[in-house]
């Protein structure tokens, strides 16, 4: 009996390690994000190709603000270290702690999407627009592509808050807290890209 | 305004052929939908396939959309054929060009995306989880949702049929034509959402093989003790997983310059069209190592099988894949050394081509060795797999030959360019999957496959190869080039009449495995496999019953050795009956992956004909059925001893094994395997 308790205990272990775990679905999702990370490769490569054929119209230098830029990236960046914070109230079992950060992290994004909006706009407005040359197509796409990985990430984060306000900390909860953490600085590093090949670049 | 562009002149009521092929496909439609309706089967179809999550019904499923496929992909073909064989001499044929057009696009998109990806996930996904030793995917769920996205995807090419029209770029769909300026209608809008939908599915799939493939081995079996076929297609998911997103961009910036005037690839505003065949083309080229990879391995397995010996070169047949692999990933160029790219760019894309050919000729080698002092039984997996070693080193060769620049400039989008490859994708591909189809056919479905008709449709398709695709050689050497509608020079008719008849000769092929299917179906009792190994073969799917129980292994096997279960058969180790069974983790169907894959269709329908409206109520829908899967806490359960005990009984006693005297306790005295003649396969 003792033994067979045993043995179906051990199956249990075994057979979590086998289905959806945390371990699997944390690799998967690593997986993902080489997928994703060549999918920008191909962005990036298309604005390189695409940088100096400004049709007669604007370059880089002439519209990107790098101080204003610069805001946006910190508001990012910071966003990436709130978001270690909150895991660290997570991995200590403090649900007040990981909500808080959360929503920190939360504002801190909101904030670079706002920003980032508001670029596009001015751009747009002032007769800048992404049909106007293949060098701002590829601007446009390559910066929007993060913007809308960005704003996914938001979305996700609202119901990740939602979730642990519910249910709590469960493992669940934590594995994709864990994903959403590889997203979230996965998007910072690719951040770090654009705001070198695009803007430090495109500034010279 | 409500319906975008779409009004009632987008269905093709004038043209009588698109019209016919559309009432025909709907009175088979209709007639499928009155015999489930008849045999009340829908609750069964819903329950037990549509909405299971199990990996081998999946990978059945995936086949039948491919056969389904193949047979409207070759029925463009035939078209084409017929077209050109009737086209000469001052006559126009049958199709005016813009309907041609768009045919041999079909064509292509369809045989590459829609046959050829689901046959060899398909398989994948019927073989790979047994030949590991393991109960399922890493993640079924996805697994499910991948193969609906398909679905949804090629529902999308065959609407394109009856509503509206396909693109007429060619299956490439080369910018500034694929442009919106010069393709103003929605063809090209079906092909972006069909590709991107369906690449999204496939990208999908491989990251979840990827993880089963790492992280769900049974006990004991090291990377190195992978079957060949469970390698490959870890080569071909790598591929996946680096290639594919290159296309999901390209078309993505496509998509940009279509719907909101980007500037990518148009031929104004500086943009690059050139930049389109490279981004195309890095997916492209490797796209065809994804899909004869699989075949190797396909090859590996029936050639070590029926030659009664395990494969000669393991180690070296793994490395040969990866070098393939990884140099499939530096030769897109010579897809269009004619760009104008310069010699010296050309002359180092025209040498890493030529170098795939040593890693490919290892493995031919490999096979020849194990053929070599083997008792190779003449099967028609193996006619296969004879067939295709000629085929494939023909249409290597002449590929070879293509790779040097110079000659490339001669061929280049003649003719014989299109031999080459339907040399190497049928002689390499399509023959590993029809092979594969064969071989595993018992496995899933419990039945061999009537041998005599078998032999004949290889016979079929390996003659109607041949007479439809030499001719195309030399019609490119006479200087015929691709996508002509009608020709007039009389020195190539007679060409295009053999290639007509090796359509022909294709078309009876595929006649007799339909046939083949029917037959087997009904003499499905002589045709019975009971113990589950019908080939005696080597890994491990063939140590479980046919068709594998749901969990697939009530015990894990442990392996030792490269050919887990020829290890355990040797040791006389195999079929033994465990001492007792414990639960069994097992995932639950769920409906999720047909709701995501409805509104995928949906959305990717509003976006073709800019219903704005829809692909908003389509995205939501997407989001929110993701979002109650997500949330959805019924997702699995366990698989209770007894009913374990009960299904193992069944199948022990059908083997003649008594089931409650041998167990691991009697060591060394587990029953030796039933006596088996070679007649019986």
């Amino acid at each position: 009996m003792t033994s067979h308790a045993t043995a179906l205990h051990d199956t249990h272990a075994h057979d979590h390690e086998h289905h959806d775990s945390g371990a699997s679905t944390q690799l998967g999702f690593w997986l993902y994000l080489m997928t994703d990370c060549i999918l920008f490769a191909s962005a990036f490569a298309a604005y390189a190709v695409l940088f100096g054929n400004v049709n007669g119209g604007v370059a880089g230098k002439e519209i990107f603000e790098l101080k204003y830029v610069l805001v946006e990236t910190f508001a990012l960046l910071f966003s990436s270290i709130t978001y270690g914070f909150a895991m660290i109230s997570g991995h200590k079992g403090s649900k007040a702690g990981l909500l808080g950060w959360l929503a920190v992290t939360f504002l801190f994004g909101a904030v670079f999407i706002g920003m980032e909006l508001h670029e596009f706009g001015t751009l747009i407005a002032e007769g800048h627009g992404p049909d106007k040359s293949a060098f701002l197509s590829g601007f446009f796409a390559l910066v929007g592509m993060h913007g809308l990985h960005v704003t996914a990430g938001l979305i996700w984060m609202a119901v990740m808050m939602l979730e642990v306000i519910k249910t709590g900390l469960t493992g669940r909860a934590m594995t994709r807290l864990n994903c959403l953490s590889m997203f979230w600085h996965f998007l910072d590093i690719v951040w770090i890209c654009v705001f070198t090949v695009v803007y430090l670049k495109g500034a010279i | 305004m409500l319906l975008g562009k779409l009004t009632l002149d987008a269905i093709p009521f004038h043209e009588p052929i698109i019209m016919g092929a559309l009432s025909g496909a709907g009175l088979m439609g209709l007639a499928v939908i009155a015999a489930i309706t008849k045999f009340g089967k829908w609750g069964y179809l819903w329950k037990e396939w549509l909405t299971s999550v199990d990996h081998k019904k999946i990978g059945v499923m995936y086949i039948i959309v491919a056969l389904v496929m193949l047979l409207r992909g070759f029925a463009d073909a035939a078209m084409m054929r017929t077209q050109l064989a009737m086209a000469t001499n001052g006559h126009l044929g049958i199709f005016p060009p813009e309907h041609y057009d768009q045919i041999f696009t079909a064509h292509g998109v369809i045989m590459i995306i829609f046959m050829a990806m689901p046959f060899m996930t398909g398989l994948m996904n019927i073989v790979v989880p047994l030949q590991i030793g393991a109960r399922d995917v890493a993640f079924p769920f996805l697994n499910s949702l991948s193969f609906w996205l398909l679905v949804a995807a090629a529902a999308l090419v065959n609407l394109s049929l009856g509503v509206g029209e396909f693109a007429r770029t060619g299956w490439v769909a080369y910018p500034p034509l694929s442009e919106l300026a010069y393709s103003p209608g929605v063809g090209v809008d079906y092909y972006i959402w069909a590709l991107q939908i369906s690449g999204i599915g496939t990208t999908l799939t491989a990251i979840n093989f990827l993880v089963t493939i790492l992280k769900m081995r049974t006990p004991g079996m090291k990377l190195m003790q992978m079957p060949i076929f469970t390698w490959t297609c870890t080569w071909a998911n790598v591929l996946i997983v680096t290639s594919f997103p290159i296309l999901t961009g390209a078309l993505a910036m496509l998509t940009l310059d279509r719907y909101l005037d980007f500037h990518f690839f148009t031929s104004e505003a500086g943009g690059n069209p050139m930049m389109y065949l490279n981004l195309f083309w890095a997916w492209g080229h490797p796209e065809v190592y994804i899909l004869v990879l699989p075949a190797f391995g396909i090859f590996s397995e029936v050639v070590s099988t029926f030659a009664g010996k395990r494969l000669f070169g393991h180690t070296s047949m793994i490395i040969a894949s990866g070098v393939i692999s990884v140099l499939g990933f530096m030769v897109w160029l010579h897809h269009f050394f004619t760009m104008g790219s310069g010699a010296n760019v050309n002359a180092f894309f025209g040498i890493a081509t030529m170098v795939i050919s040593v890693p490919t000729g290892v493995k031919l080698f490999n096979w020849l060795f194990t053929i070599y002092r083997g008792r190779l039984r003449f099967t028609s997996p193996v006619l296969w797999t004879l067939g295709f070693m000629v085929t494939f080193s023909i249409g290597g060769m002449t590929g070879v030959l293509m790779a040097v620049p110079g000659a490339d400039f001669v061929l280049h989008n003649s003719l014989f360019l299109i031999a080459h490859f339907h040399n190497t994708i049928i002689g390499g591909a399509v023959f590993g999957y029809l092979a594969g189809f064969v071989f595993w056919f018992p496995k899933a479905f419990g039945f061999k496959l009537d041998e005599r008709l078998g032999k004949a449709a290889f016979w079929f398709w390996q003659t109607g190869f041949y007479f439809a695709f030499v001719p195309l050689y030399i019609l490119g050497f006479m200087g015929m080039t691709r996508r002509l509608n009608h020709t007039d020079n009389p020195l190539w008719t007679p060409w295009l009449y053999a290639a007509c008849i090796g359509a022909v000769l294709i078309a009876l092929g595929i006649g007799c495995q339909l046939l083949q299917i029917v037959v087997s179906l009904r003499n499905r009792k002589q045709l019975a496999d009971v113990t589950g190994d019908p080939w005696n073969a080597h890994t491990l799917e063939w140590s479980t019953s046919s068709p594998p129980p749901f969990y697939n292994f009530a015990k894990l096997p442990q392996v030792h050795d490269i050919d887990a279960f020829t290890d355990m058969k040797e040791k006389g180790v195999a079929y033994q009956v465990p001492q007792q069974y414990a639960p069994i983790h097992m995932p639950k169907n769920t409906a999720a992956g047909v709701y995501i894959g409805g509104f995928t269709l949906v959305c990717g329908f509003a976006l073709i004909w800019h219903i704005w409206w829809l692909a908003i109520v389509g995205l939501i829908g997407i989001i929110g059925s993701m979002l109650a899967r997500a949330y959805d806490n019924d997702i699995d359960y366990y698989v209770q001893p007894d009913e374990i005990e009960a299904i193992e009984r069944e199948r022990f006693e059908k083997m003649g094994i008594d089931f409650d005297r041998y167990d691991e306790r009697d060591q060394g005295t587990a029953r030796p395997r039933p006596a088996k003649t070679l007649e019986q396969v």
